[in-house]
């Protein structure tokens, strides 16, 4: 024992070391899990496992016979199928053309082809659903003036018809945007050198265009069969209640929380989409080819000829009009008297907006609130994660990560069911259940749009070299020093960014929103054109608060956009590094 | 002020892989000292861990006597020079000049005096309101230095310092280095994988590679007397040739050494391209020209000696007639240049 006498001890390397993070890093993480498993994770939960109980409470598929006995159900689950699947078609339909002219080809109208692929997404598509009846419906301006010249009408907006037209125009600009970036990012060189190697034409295209563009697309098409799949305020709105977010939401309103059915659908819907994900996953595994190649300008665009141009003239108008369609009526009916077997309104008043300046205050504040809160959190609990998972070693942070993201996955009207159940019963120091406190209602806002927000703060870090922050650490500033001087400051473009995506798609977000609110003082702004939307009378009013949230969300897509153009600016400023 | 840094057997390895093994040395006050290696040597994580970005998994680092190897970053009053300069974006120049007096809690006035004083000395005084992004690759390296010497650290650590400047710059920066590092005598740590840059600057070198230490000393000496294979082949070009020594001779397969002073067994022997001249056929060691190569001031060859192929540099002359390839030719060597290797 001599021997370890004469030799002095090691000093023991710090906690903070062994552990790969400081314990202040290590407490930051351990609050964003406990939020993301209280108000994600025991919901789903929760939410699967009443799916699976049967009424001895044991596990059992017994409600999943009884869904798939009823036929109401199954005709629900196929509806759903149907039309999440023919709006992608219909999408395809608009959103193809549109991309292969801009990328293709030298098209003055491409400007206005990138406009309109961002209007639609300013408005939720169950806003624009009551004015898309009153323009295409069976007695809609449309339908009528058809009948009077023509003597026929078609079935725009008939039972599922309606729901498939109105999601195609809301969503085709996912697919414009995913597969136009995903043609944009073909070399030019790539197709010059199969042209040199003798390919042409349809070849060239089946050879090169196609096998190129195709992950773009196909992430465009899944994204949109999810979004449809997962709508539940579009058909209710049009009065469509056999599919199956309706058939969930109507069962857990009216027959109550304990309904195991209202479970099933819940589980069914997550599988749908995870199914969606995984399988458009699959399908571009190694195909991603994206990112291998840049500082191509795209593809080679040819001039189009007399007939060419004329053709897309004509289909880039068609579409504009049919885009803007719900805008426009939704404009013509919050200015209007009655609008009712008539090609447009009787007349014009201020009356529907002087009607929501008096009533409709508390759901503009209310939303004001909620979203505020809820982006506030958002980008608070992104920045941690994103800084735990880029900038130390801590075990369990990818895991964190992961349940953070695996948010998109949900749908909210799921994430709503799952809260109500699990929090019905717990009750504030008021008496007040905390499922139906309006706080409820800001988290589910919060744990839904997560993945958004920590994307942007991740993207923010990683153009933030580490170089930057150790030499704040060896000119003598701290941990939390060099976080406020040198980190948050050179963060701030992409949190906005963040804080103001997850505000504007908050504002508009109903599924999760009918399921929480119970008490009509503590709804948000898409609460209450719904419920204005419901009653014939309510129409223009409801209209009007409508073009209100439309303007706040544009103005709020438009300042993020103008945030990332400044981040991008700085970034470009920075190349001579 | 100078401050001696000495590292004591400091082992560091990310998940298994040993990056620096059992790796010593002792820097003395106001040294120029480079640690010199290929890339993933080691020599930046070595200079890390001085900086505290890191912990070594065994050993310790002391500066200026006292024990740093637990102390964070922030306490250890080091100036570091980032390879990418890492000047924050958001800051003016003075601004960031002043980020470590301010963290040191001095009076304003004190700190625009610094501050002042500080870019005057890098020549930049006129650009103090600018933002990193509106100025040179070689005004932010001299606002970076500034900003890590206002704070009149104990040692300077300089990673890579030069190599994002273009080749007539790093020349120019690499002379005023060397100024500011005699007037102010700092002692600086300077890494690079560049051995010119090495050679120019530094007072004493540590070649690295795999992890450990290869060589320590000056350039001349380890030029002259290199330790091993690794060092004689990574300090210019050389001639390694494997052999064995019998009775004062080094022999190998079609080339004999006489002269050459070291006990009997397999060796290998260093010779430097210039030290072996060519003669006519039949002085010297027989060989054959492959290649020849006109270089400007010299002319280099490879040449066939029996299964070895040597580089020869002659220096270029106008009355010298070049070998043609394939010419017979004689070989001398000055054995006194040669290195005899042990590892």
């Amino acid at each position: 024992m001599a021997d370890t006498a004469t030799v002095p001890a090691a000093p023991r390397a710090p906690l903070a070391f062994r552990l790969g993070a400081s314990p202040a890093q290590i407490a930051a993480l351990a609050l964003v899990a406990l939020f993301l498993i209280a108000f994600l994770v025991v919901p789903i939960v929760r939410v699967i496992q009443i799916a699976f109980t049967g009424v001895d409470g044991r596990f059992s598929l017994v409600n999943f016979g009884d869904f798939f006995q009823t036929s109401l159900s199954r005709e629900s689950f196929w509806n759903s199928v149907y039309v999440s699947a023919m709006t992608v078609v219909v999408a395809s339909i608009i959103a193809v053309p549109l991309a292969t002219i801009i990328s293709r080809f030298r098209f003055r109208g491409a400007a206005l082809i990138h406009t309109l692929g961002v209007i639609p997404l300013v408005m939720p598509p169950f806003v624009g659903a009551v004015a898309m009846q009153l323009i295409y419906g069976r007695n809609g301006s449309i339908n009528l003036l058809l009948h009077e010249f023509f003597g026929f009408r078609i079935p725009f907006m008939e039972g599922l018809n309606g729901v498939i037209f109105v999601e195609a125009v809301h969503y085709f600009p996912f697919i414009l945007l995913n597969l136009s970036a995903a043609l944009s990012n073909i070399d030019s060189a790539m197709e010059e050198s199969a042209q040199n190697l003798g390919a042409s034409g349809f070849s060239l295209f089946r050879k090169i265009v196609f096998p190129l563009a195709l992950p773009g697309y196909v992430a465009g098409a899944a994204l949109v069969f999810v979004k449809v799949f997962d709508d539940l305020a579009t058909p209710l709105l049009l009065s469509v209640t056999n599919m199956l977010a309706p058939q969930a939401y109507l069962r857990i309103t009216s027959v109550g929380v304990s309904d195991p059915q209202g479970y099933v659908i819940s589980v069914i819907m997550i599988v749908c989409a995870l199914t969606t994900i995984g399988l458009s996953q699959l399908a571009l595994r190694g195909r991603d080819f994206s990112t291998q190649q840049r500082g191509g300008g795209g593809l080679a665009r040819r001039k189009l000829g007399k007939g060419g141009t004329w053709l897309a003239t004509a289909f880039v108008i068609l579409t504009l009009l049919i885009v803007l369609s719900p805008h426009i009526g939704i404009l013509l009916l919050s200015f209007g008297t009655v609008w009712s077997f008539a090609v447009l309104p009787d007349g014009y008043t201020l009356d529907h907006y002087t009607t929501i300046a008096r009533e409709a205050g508390p759901y503009i504040t209310n939303t004001l609130l909620y979203c505020g809160i809820a982006g506030f959190i958002d980008v608070v609990l992104a920045s941690i994660i994103a800084y735990v998972v880029l900038r130390t070693r801590l075990k369990g942070r990818h895991l964190v990560e992961q349940m953070a993201m695996a948010a998109i996955a949900i749908p909210g009207l799921v994430l709503g069911i799952g809260l109500l159940r699990t929090y019905y019963d717990v009750h504030l120091p008021t008496g007040e259940s905390l499922a139906t406190f309006w706080g409820m209602l800001v988290i589910a806002y919060a744990v839904r749009r997560l993945p958004y927000a920590l994307v942007s703060a991740k993207a923010a870090l990683r153009q933030l070299h580490v170089h930057l922050e150790e030499a704040a650490e060896s000119l003598g500033a701290g941990k939390f020093t060099t976080l406020t001087k040198i980190v948050v400051p050179l963060m701030t473009g992409g949190l906005l960014a963040g804080f103001v995506t997850s505000f504007a798609t908050a504002a508009v977000e109903l599924s999760a929103t009918l399921i929480l609110v119970t008490r009509p003082p503590d709804a948000p702004i898409s609460y209450g054109i719904y419920i204005y939307m419901q009653a014939a009378a309510g129409r223009g009013p409801g209209a009007a608060l409508g073009v209100i949230a439309v303007l706040v969300v544009a103005v709020a897509t438009f300042l993020s956009y103008r945030l990332a153009e400044r981040e991008r600016d700085l970034k470009s400023r920075e190349g001579v590094f | 002020m100078a401050a001696s840094v000495s590292i004591e057997n400091i082992s560091f390895g990310y998940g298994g892989a040993l990056v620096l093994n059992d790796v010593s040395l002792a820097i003395e006050p106001g040294e120029y000292f480079c640690f010199l290696g290929p890339s993933g040597s080691g020599k930046t994580t070595l200079l890390r861990l001085v900086a505290g970005f890191g912990t070594p998994s065994q050993g310790r680092i002391l500066i200026g006597g006292k024990d740093v190897t637990h102390l964070p970053p922030w306490e250890r009053n080091l100036g570091m020079v980032f390879q990418s300069y890492a000047l924050w974006p958001h800051m003016t120049v003075a601004k960031n000049v002043a980020f470590g007096l301010e963290r040191r809690k001095l009076s304003r006035a004190e700190i625009n005096s610094k501050v002042k004083a500080a870019l005057e000395r890098v020549g930049l005084a006129h650009l103090a309101d600018r933002r990193p992004a509106q100025l040179s690759g070689g005004q932010q390296q001299r606002v970076a230095l500034a900003r890590t010497l206002v704070i009149e650290p104990a040692v300077l650590l300089l990673d890579e310092p030069l190599s994002n400047l273009d080749a007539k710059l790093r020349t120019e920066m690499r002379v005023e280095l060397k100024r500011l590092q005699r007037d102010l005598g700092i002692t600086t740590i300077y890494v690079t994988h560049d051995q010119e840059e090495a050679n120019a600057a530094a007072g004493r070198i540590a070649v690295l590679d795999g992890g450990k230490i290869q060589q320590i000393g000056s350039p001349v000496d380890m030029y002259d007397h290199p330790a091993n294979r690794f060092v004689a082949a990574f300090l210019g070009t050389a001639n390694l040739i494997e052999g064995k020594i019998e009775s004062d001779r080094f022999l190998a397969d079609g080339i004999v050494l006489y002269a050459v002073k070291a006990p009997p067994g397999p060796a290998c022997v260093s010779i430097r391209p210039q030290h072996i001249a060519v003669q006519a056929s039949g002085i010297g060691l027989p060989g054959v020209v492959e290649e020849r190569e006109f270089l400007g001031e010299t002319t280099r060859y490879r040449i066939k000696a029996g299964s070895h192929r040597l580089i020869v540099d002659e220096p270029h002359r106008r009355d010298i007639e070049p070998r043609e390839v394939g010419a017979l030719v004689g070989l001398s060597v000055d054995t006194k240049q040669v290195s005899i290797l042990r590892g």
